[in-house]
């Protein structure tokens, strides 16, 4: 693969970024601004966590369980495991950096813009590039979903019951709606066996433990999937 | 500004969540792309947002919770019906699945479901 050429991929990032992602986060973040603003959180607060936390299981957790008068501890718990999902997809993201100093070096504040969406089109795009034309195409991508998420936030903190709720809570649909079509069309047998697990036992986990379910999901799907993957590779 | 003050509240979420994001660029630096380990947290990663997006559509918290199970599982039906008759076509089943259930809640609101 030869490069592309910094400014070049910067613009496909830009333009995978456009194509759905930022549509994805401006819709669920509206949904996000609008909560925020019932929960009686500022705008500030609300773009703060959008931009900072920038996961939203871990936002939701941290305006409800506000609103309901937690102590500070068990909301700042809450919302770091309902964001834990971040560990194993840094792992599998920040490697194919190497071979570029500059986004090694910066490699924790691109972790910190790290977003499901924005993982999910670098895993899809990211790895076919070359080395050099990685960062730059994720910096397309993040930026742009950033952008839609600070745009989101502000519109649905603004409209927060302006917008009718049949409106709001489609364009929070929106986004887990995506992702199921997102996870049916990865490539590699071995993903595609975990996302199957993980589809199936991430809602038999929740019943039984709300809080631990989306880990405990991922390491014993993510290890049946691995081995089974493994088994089948044997035997061809 | 008291303890349970917003910002002070948001500060640690922002922190209790980059705390994932670094133990994962931590151990991302000393991990063999080629070798196991990285393939194992690969199908963890996958299992993990798959377990997670399934269970936010059948028992969503939020925003969500507050639609019927059968609107949500027909708009993802028909939108995945569609995706595959599309060639895996993404763009197809998300915009099917929006608009089916967007049309669903809207009748609700108006009483005609």
């Amino acid at each position: 693969m030869s490069p592309l050429g910094q400014s070049t991929a910067l613009r496909l990032g830009i333009r995978d970024g456009l194509l759905m992602p930022f549509w994805m986060v401006f819709g669920s973040m509206i949904g996000f601004g609008s909560m925020a603003r019932d929960a009686g959180f500022g705008l500030g607060v609300a773009l703060g966590s959008s931009v900072g936390i920038w996961g939203l299981p871990g936002q939701v957790a941290m305006v409800e369980l506000y609103a309901v008068g937690l102590p500070i501890f068990a909301i700042v718990v809450a919302s770091s495991m309902a964001n834990m999902r971040f560990m194993p997809m840094c792992v599998v993201l920040i490697p194919h950096f190497r071979g570029n100093s500059t986004a090694m070096r910066w490699r924790y504040l691109l972790a910190q813009m790290l977003s499901i969406n924005i993982w999910t089109v670098f895993m899809r795009h990211g790895p076919g590039l070359a080395p050099e034309d990685r960062l730059p195409f994720y910096l397309g991508v993040s930026v742009t979903c950033l952008i839609g998420g600070v745009l989101g936030t502000t519109i649905g903190y603004v409209a927060s019951g302006i917008l009718p709720l049949y409106v709001t809570v489609s364009l929070v649909f929106l986004n887990p709606a995506y992702f199921v079509f997102v996870f049916s069309s990865v490539r590699y047998r071995n993903c595609i066996i975990a996302v199957i697990l993980g589809a199936l036992t991430g809602p038999l986990l929740y019943q039984v433990s709300p809080d631990w379910s989306v880990p405990a999901t991922g390491v014993i799907a993510g290890t049946v999937a691995y081995y089974f993957d493994k088994w089948l590779e044997a035997r061809t | 500004m008291s303890f349970s003050d917003p910002w002070v509240v948001l500060v640690l979420c922002i922190a209790g969540t980059f705390v994932w994001r670094a133990l994962g660029v931590a151990v991302a630096s000393r991990i063999d792309i080629s070798g196991a380990l990285f393939q194992w947290f690969n199908c963890v990663a996958y299992a993990m947002l798959a377990g997670l997006i399934t269970r936010v559509i059948l028992i969503p918290s939020g925003t969500l919770a507050q639609t019927p199970d059968v609107d949500r599982i027909t708009a993802m039906g028909i939108g995945l019906c569609v995706f595959f008759m599309a060639r895996r076509n993404i763009f197809a089943g998300t915009g099917t699945a929006f608009l089916v259930f967007l049309c669903l809640t809207t009748a609700r609101q108006f009483g005609i479901l």
